[in-house]
């Protein structure tokens, strides 16, 4: 195996040997906001037209959950080998930084998607939920968490201490993403906050994602996969960058 | 090499060369620059002026050949918690780009008498135990050039005699030794040749004998005699 194909293994099995925490907890809260808003919201509330409300909220509850676990995994998997020492045994090693990258931020990947599909089964299991165009679903399914791992490695790096790790997590990634149409559509805003949700990354995410389910949406699911790769790379080639330069990880 | 902390210099111009099969010590107080100078030869810290070459390999343009031919201990007792001692070995062999692993990995455990504890997690093992682990991790790949930054803090006698046994036994194999330790009489034990460093500077580079017959005291001197001397007088 190559460095990188063992740093990739190694962060996907650190995830996995704590599943119930990484992906059954993760699982479990996106079940108790169906029940909830399911009981609350049922049948009363139409998206779309004629989408139930409890399908509607489906992808979105994917979707937030498999973006909250990518960021989780290359975030908190960053900050604690840094705080331990532990980082050192990959830093000495003969591996690049961007197959550094690459590992940190495919295990994100990895972990997003496995979350996203247990909620996904258990929402299949409750609602009748169909799948309009699954390359939509698949795309951003995969360029989001990618999109999250990076952000998560970026906190990584940046961060020194715990808490700075928990503050993006709760100022930053969590307001993104209850606030980037999940549990709704932007139509039903006001114009103002509309024109504020185009601004926010994870809209287009969730927005895209959902479209592959129902063929419609806010915006339209093209412009949203370009909004989203393009941010992907301009992250990624910041993170390759501080990442070469050792930023906060080299002396 | 230069190496500058905002205004402290903690490499203010050292300059050195090991020798390859050399058994060779790094000495000096705290804060003296030792880890620092460990830190740029292993690719941890980045010199701002000079350059480090293990075994004609750049340990920046070349780091990737430069990191094979290197095998570090590092100071502080840092591990995966994740992690079984067995899957930490074979993690760190992975990362070299090494399969199948175990004969070797097997081999060092039994040296450092690790082989009981293959399969604990290393949560679970002592502060030597742990010691055993950073030591076998940094054999992972057999690296010629072996970097030991006080391997033996906070270790019992027997784990000790057992650890410098075993390096003693690489070296004899033509492994090239860098140790730095507090313990003066290991030092003088083992070391062929030493550096003694003081505020980023080497102050004194000699061998071993050379260094103790230098010191003209009023009785045999010991390295360190020859230690206090140059660190008061420098």
């Amino acid at each position: 195996m190559s460095g990188f194909a063992t740093l990739f293994y190694k962060e996907v099995l650190r995830f996995w040997k704590v599943a119930f925490q990484t992906v059954g907890g993760p699982v479990l809260s996106s079940l108790l906001y169906l029940v909830v808003f399911s009981q609350v919201l049922g049948e009363r509330v139409r998206m779309f037209g004629e989408v139930p409300y409890t399908a509607f909220l489906v992808p979105g509850l994917v979707m937030m959950s498999l973006l909250q676990n990518a960021f989780a995994n290359s975030s908190s998997s960053l900050i604690q080998s840094k705080v331990t020492g532990n980082l050192v045994f990959v830093l000495l090693a003969p591996i690049s930084h961007v197959e550094f990258f690459a590992a940190y931020v495919l295990a994100s990947v990895v972990r997003g998607l496995v979350v996203g599909a247990g909620v996904l089964a258990i929402g299949v299991w409750f609602i009748d939920l169909p799948i309009a165009a699954p390359l939509w679903v698949l795309a951003f399914g995969l360029l989001g968490a990618a999109l999250a791992g990076v952000l998560g490695l970026l906190a990584g790096l940046w961060a020194d201490k715990f808490d700075q790790i928990a503050a993006f997590q709760s100022f930053l990634v969590l307001p993104l993403t209850m606030l980037s149409g999940v549990f709704y559509s932007i139509h039903s805003l006001p114009p103002a906050w509309q024109a504020v949700s185009r601004f926010n990354p994870f809209f287009y995410m969730i927005d895209g994602f959902r479209h592959g389910f129902f063929d419609a949406g806010d915006v339209s699911p093209a412009a949203s996969l370009a909004f989203v790769a393009v941010s992907l790379a301009v992250l990624s080639g910041l993170a390759i960058r501080l990442l070469a330069r050792g930023y906060k990880i080299r002396t | 090499m230069e190496k500058r902390y905002g205004a402290l210099r903690a490499l203010a111009g050292v300059s050195l060369q090991v020798l390859p099969g050399e058994f060779f010590g790094l000495l000096g107080p705290n804060g003296a620059g030792k880890t620092t100078l460990i830190n740029v030869i292993a690719g941890l810290a980045r010199a701002d002026a000079g350059h480090v070459r293990v075994l004609g390999a750049d340990v920046s343009s070349e780091y990737r050949r430069a990191r094979r031919l290197l095998g570090v201990v590092p100071q502080e007792l840092v591990f995966d918690p994740f992690f079984t001692v067995r899957e930490t070995l074979r993690l760190q062999s992975g990362y070299f780009g090494l399969r199948d692993n175990d004969a070797w990995i097997d081999e060092v455990m039994h040296h450092l008498d690790l082989a009981g504890k293959a399969d604990a997690n290393m949560r679970a093992l002592s502060g030597g135990m742990k010691r055993r682990v950073l030591v076998a991790q940094a054999l992972v790949h057999k690296p010629p050039v072996i970097v030991l930054d006080e391997p033996t803090a906070g270790v019992d006698v027997e784990l000790r005699q057992g650890l410098w046994q075993f390096i003693r036994r690489l070296n004899g194999d033509g492994h090239t030794i860098v140790l730095t330790t507090h313990y003066l009489e290991e030092a003088e034990e083992h070391c062929q040749r030493i550096a003694m460093l003081k505020a980023g500077r080497i102050v004194a580079l000699d061998t071993t004998r050379n260094l103790l017959a230098s010191f003209a005291g009023p009785h045999p001197a010991d390295l360190e005699d020859v230690f206090l001397h140059l660190m008061r007088k420098t």
